[in-house]
């Protein structure tokens, strides 16, 4: 599994110079932090929200705030996580309005029996996607994802599908880092035995 | 202890140690295996592509402001 390498030292991340240039007043700097980041902060709202239309004033209403909080960033935390955040604020406000009345929120934390204890642990096929077409094969990884409790998706999407550290996770979420350990465990756990409903061998699997 | 490995935050003993478990027990190798490829289909199939037009929706607004600022 990929691990992400951190700049440190005299090496400055190249988002440093583009913050610096968009507060400046260069509005092709912002707009290259944009098509740097946009996949990934409509992805991450779209997984809270899990509402398409949310996603997207989500993704316009976080850059636009950026964009006017610029010079207020502070340079000691990265761009793209004071993004999330503010990407992850928004979402959460939207999903809020929707459910009315249902507390939602990033750190509650949902106590499920299911996946505590592995149970009926099959093997997988050997390439268990291929027997789905790429329409079905999506449905199905979004079908199960969505059956997690938000803040168990907006980790494993940060951690395992951005490929973000525990740390960073955490910061982004506002949240401490076992708690973000522990998610991420419990996240990993369920969608895999969801997904096992799809992709077990026919075999069967061991005892 | 598994999510570590596959996160590669084990040190070299543990590893050395978790794979000589892993060699003799088929439940933890499935689930190391089925948790892997949990993960990787996830990494390889974008659900959430970013919509036509979304990018030229933002692109205006942001320059909409520009004008009116910087
Ligand atoms: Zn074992």
């Amino acid at each position: 599994m990929a691990t992400i390498q951190v700049t440190e030292g005299n090496e400055q991340h190249p988002d440093v110079a583009l913050v610096a240039s968009a507060v400046a007043g260069d509005v092709h700097a912002f707009e290259a932090l944009i098509r740097k980041y946009d996949r990934q902060i409509f992805r991450i709202a779209q997984h809270i929200t899990q509402n398409r239309e949310d996603a997207e004033d989500v993704m316009q209403d976080a850059f636009l705030k950026a964009y006017e909080k610029l010079d207020q960033f502070q340079g000691n935390s990265k761009f793209y996580t004071w993004l999330v955040r503010i990407a992850v604020n928004e979402s959460l406000m939207r999903l809020r309005k929707r459910r009315t009345g249902k507390m939602v929120s990033i750190d509650e934390d949902i106590e499920t029996d299911e996946g505590s204890v592995p149970r009926d642990l099959a093997d997988w096929s050997p390439n268990p996607e291929q027997n789905y077409s790429q329409t079905e094969l999506a449905k199905i990884l979004r079908k199960t994802i969505q059956g997690l409790p938000p803040g168990f998706r907006v980790v494993f999407v940060l951690r395992d599908v951005d490929g973000l550290s525990t740390e960073e996770t955490a910061e982004m979420l506002g949240l401490s880092v076992p708690a973000v350990k522990s998610r991420l465990l419990r996240a990993r756990l369920q969608l895999r035995e969801r997904l096992s409903r799809y992709f077990r061998s026919k075999k069967g699997g061991v005892e | 202890m598994l999510d570590e490995l596959i996160d590669g935050t084990v040190s070299a003993e543990t590893r050395t140690r978790l794979e000589e478990h892993l060699g003799g027990c088929a439940h933890c190798v499935v689930t190391l295996n089925t948790t892997r490829k949990t993960i990787e289909v996830y990494r390889s199939n974008e659900l959430y592509a970013l919509p036509k037009g979304v990018r030229d929706r933002l692109h205006a607004a942001i320059v909409a402001r520009c004008k009116n600022g910087c």
